[in-house]
């Protein structure tokens, strides 16, 4: 196969086939699971109708990891997993193990080289984020910078069970929402404040205006002529500082140093256990941008864990603790101000105001 | 050693128990140089609180409209290793399972043709592979490839599919996500990648209503393990689960239903009510399973906020029996897809998601394009307002 890609030049070769890598106890019972349980937040074991058992040790990973990092978990794969291992949704490490001797030392040797074991239960799973200044032109904030210290802050939950419930918390630098953060129980997202600005000589070179027009949510772009030539101009009374244009339209940069930062929200999910999927709602509209630790955020997020653990029944998710205790109370405990931002002025807001005379007073 | 750049406010990052990114990108700039000046670059971002990288240009694999995707520093003559520090996407492993082998291999390549760094995984699913110039793209290309491996989607186009760890290593699997995940992948590598569609579309594949690659919230074409017959109760089971928990209190009260209940000491539950919701099987996984005959659900239009809001995925096939399907190839969902796709193409404008799509034509008129029934389980309830536009068939 090598040979002939590197003669021919090969395209579209497609997926590799996966089951190369499963190592023998899974292609053995693929399909054939009984049960599985939770040792400890960092290790559960599956067993077979046949009795095999697998271990299972995850680790947390930044996303953004170096080769020299991958060469330390290929060395431990092969040292006690037969070189086997896998990846989670949420960017974890999994060392798939068929002898029981081996988890222990397994799981010594990732603390002795400082890797984070743990995030299985009921935990603060590791943080789903995007790109962020790092790599990506429309963001609002940083994102691995967040993560990293929202989770410092929270490493007790990640390798300790001492929730009600599983907490995922996501992130997204810009709306783009690339991790589709808005189904979490708590989701940070960077928010832009001030409308795009029109640099007129790019458009023209750069941006086709009816696709432009036609990328806003809020119809605030209207075509203009300048100097009797083709342009766009901004409703700013409208424009909710999204971004859409900027993505068709090099030409229409949103970023702000000043302006931009970061909201919460919370109450998402998207399993169907018990009830259906829902989205995150607005906790907070804003925190300024304050690298290098963001302060702010990591605060706000600790306050609404805190009052969680504190409240919440267990087996709970953060959403339906709220539901259960209601939005006016969820306010009061935060301390978070509830403002004008809160109530839902785009489309189909209307159907979320409350229609009826329950209120828990 | 001296370092290239100072980094002060990136040092504040070093420290703390949860692993540093920062970190990770010198260990990356330790084997490729040109890393430095990423580390330069968000630096600076980290004092002027804005993003230093310009907006996209064009980067790409001869042969290929997609992925890769192009990223140009806004200050190429101060960072000039990152003059150009493009991404190429790579359809992962189904599951995301692999070997020690490939991934060293994989680490050689990004260290000798790129900045040393990768993504595990993107958020679509994607290995990524970060800071190549587009000289250096065709290496990539051909290394990566001699691995037996391929690029993945991006832009308008399916983007690459992905799936939980399903049958492989979990009991709650109701089918094989991954072998369908990479046969509907390799059937459309075509669309996959050289965009020609209006936008982004994607298929996710979870094995249960746990939903782990969180698929109804965000793949236009969702599709979520359930069953038809009765749950499998082990009575025993029940019994130990009993000695240790409330399982009045945290089971049954819970089911969304109310479909469960004791009688004496079994558990007995009215199946028929019961909507797959996976709690009480998650909460008493020795005693309670799936039924025999499984499938899944088909949920479509899920999407991020951009351009008119989020959406979650809605029903649109309560069961589909992909078990029977997969034994023809998938030949149903396969003419299922290219109803919808055509239907799409046809009526959909650009940027625009199907989800949208279905928002603006209405169900009812999607539902006869693409050739369904309008069935109950689709709505939450059915319409409320009296404004009815009757048609002229209805005599
Ligand atoms: C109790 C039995 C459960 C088992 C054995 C289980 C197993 C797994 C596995 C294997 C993954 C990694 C999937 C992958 O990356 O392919 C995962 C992730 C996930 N699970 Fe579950 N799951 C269980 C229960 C649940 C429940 C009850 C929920 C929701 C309430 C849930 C939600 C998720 C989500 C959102 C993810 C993606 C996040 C991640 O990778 O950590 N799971 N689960
Ligand atoms: C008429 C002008 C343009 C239109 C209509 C347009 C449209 C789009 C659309 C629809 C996407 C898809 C976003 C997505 O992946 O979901 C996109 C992505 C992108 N655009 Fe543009 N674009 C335009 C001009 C440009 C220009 C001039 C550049 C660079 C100088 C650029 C760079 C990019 C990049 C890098 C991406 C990300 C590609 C990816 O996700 O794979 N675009 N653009
Ligand atoms: C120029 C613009 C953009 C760039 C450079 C960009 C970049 C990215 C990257 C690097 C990923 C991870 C890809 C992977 O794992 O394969 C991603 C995923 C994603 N992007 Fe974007 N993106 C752009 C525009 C957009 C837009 C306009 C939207 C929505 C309207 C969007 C929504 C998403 C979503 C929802 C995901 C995650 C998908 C998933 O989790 O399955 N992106 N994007
Ligand atoms: S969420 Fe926005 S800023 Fe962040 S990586 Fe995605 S497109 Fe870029
Ligand atoms: S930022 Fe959003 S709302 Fe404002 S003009 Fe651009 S697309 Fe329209
Ligand atoms: S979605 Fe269901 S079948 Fe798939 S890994 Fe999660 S719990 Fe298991
Ligand atoms: S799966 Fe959900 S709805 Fe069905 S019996 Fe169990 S808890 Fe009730």
């Amino acid at each position: 196969m090598a040979e002939e890609v590197k003669k021919k030049r090969l395209t579209d070769i497609g997926p590799h086939d996966y089951n190369e890598y499963l190592s023998p106890v899974i292609k053995k019972n693929y399909g054939k699971w009984a049960y599985h349980e939770i040792i400890d937040p960092g290790t559960m074991v599956h067993v077979a109708e046949s009795g095999d058992k697998l271990y299972t040790v995850r680790m947390g990973s930044p996303r953004l990891v170096s080769g020299s990092f991958v060469r330390d978990i290929c060395d431990i794969a092969d040292k006690y997993c037969g070189g086997h291992l896998r990846f989670t949704t949420r960017n974890n490490v999994e060392f798939l193990i068929e002898d029981e001797k081996n988890v222990e030392p397994l799981k010594k040797d990732l603390e002795k080289m400082g890797y984070n074991v743990g995030g299985i239960g009921n935990i603060v799973a590791n943080i789903v984020h995007t790109q962020g200044w790092v790599h990506c032109h429309t963001s609002a904030s940083d994102a691995s910078g967040v993560v990293k210290s929202v989770m410092d802050e929270l490493y007790e939950y990640f390798v300790e069970e001492k929730l009600p419930s599983k907490v995922r918390i996501a992130f997204a630098c810009c709306l783009n929402m690339c991790g589709s953060v808005s189904s979490s129980d708590i989701a940070i997202v960077g928010t832009h404040r001030k409308p795009p600005r029109i640099d007129l000589e790019r458009l023209r070179n750069l941006c086709e205006i009816p696709s432009t027009i036609a990328a806003c949510p809020t119809n605030s772009i209207r075509p203009d002529t300048v100097d009797g030539k083709p342009a766009v101009k901004v409703n700013e009374e409208t424009c909710v500082f999204c971004g859409s244009c900027y993505t068709v339209c090099p030409a229409m940069p949103i970023a702000n140093a000043e302006n931009d930062g970061l909201s919460i929200w919370v109450g998402g999910k998207v399993s169907n256990a018990r009830t259906k999927p829902t989205f995150s709602k607005l906790a907070i509209p804003f925190i300024p941008n304050d690298p290098p630790r963001w302060p702010g955020v990591v605060n706000a997020v600790k306050t609404i864990l805190n009052e969680y653990k504190k409240g919440a029944e267990p087996g709970e998710r953060v959403g339906e603790w709220i539901d259960r205790i209601g939005w006016p109370r969820f306010f009061k405990i935060t301390g978070f101000p509830f403002t004008k931002y809160h109530i839902d002025d785009f489309r189909l807001g209307e159907t979320t105001m409350n229609y009826s005379s329950h209120a828990r007073l | 050693m001296g370092k290239k750049h100072q980094t002060p406010l990136l040092d504040e990052l070093k420290k703390g128990k949860w692993i540093s990114f920062v970190k990770e990108i010198e260990r990356a700039a330790e084997k490729s140089e040109r890393t430095e000046d990423l580390l330069g670059q968000v630096e600076e971002s980290y004092r002027d609180k804005v993003n230093h990288w310009k907006h996209g240009g064009m980067a790409g694999v001869k042969g290929y409209g997609a992925g890769m995707v192009g990223r140009f520093s806004e200050y190429p003559d101060k960072y000039p290793g990152i003059k150009e520090c493009h991404s190429m996407r790579i359809i992962p492993s189904a599951g995301f399972f692999y070997n020690s082998d490939f991934l060293r291999k994989l680490a050689d390549i990004s260290e000798k043709h790129a900045g040393g760094l990768l993504n595990f995984h993107g958020a679509t699913g994607n290995i990524q592979i970060l800071g190549m110039s587009q000289a250096e793209a065709e290496d990539v290309f051909q290394a990566v490839a001699e691995l037996g491996f391929d690029l993945g989607g991006s832009g308008s186009d399916l983007r690459t599919p992905s799936c939980c760890a399903g049958q492989a290593r979990c009991e709650f699997a109701n089918y094989d996500t991954m072998k369908i995940c990479r046969h509907l992948t390799e059937e459309y590598l075509d669309e996959l990648h050289r965009p020609a569609f209006n936008y982004k579309f994607k298929f996710k594949f979870s094995g249960c209503s746990n939903d782990c690659v969180a698929s109804a919230a965000r793949s236009d074409l969702a599709f979520i393990g359930t069953w038809k017959d009765k749950i499998k109760i082990n009575q025993e089971e029940v019994k130990n689960y009993k000695k240790k928990f409330d399982v009045q209190k945290y089971v049954l009260d819970k089911c969304p239903t109310k479909c469960m209940w004791f009688e004496g000491e079994n558990l007995a539950i009215d199946d028929e009510n019961c909507v797959k919701c996976m709690h009480c099987i998650n909460e008493l996984p020795k005693a309670l399973k799936a039924g025999d005959e499984r499938g899944c659900s088909i949920l479509i239009g899920a999407k991020a906020p951009l351009v008119t809001g989020p959406r979650m995925g809605m029903m649109l096939v309560p069961f589909y029996d992909v078990n029977e399907d997969a034994k023809n190839d998938y030949e149903w969902i396969k003419s299922l897809i290219s109803n919808m796709w055509e239907f799409w193409d046809e009526y959909g404008v650009s940027r625009e998601r199907i989800g949208e799509l279905i928002g603006r034509v209405g169900l009812n008129t999607f539902l006869e394009g693409i050739g369904l029934e309008p069935i109950p389980e689709m709505v939450e309830h059915p319409r409320s307002n009296p404004f009815i536009k009757f048609t002229e068939d209805e005599d």
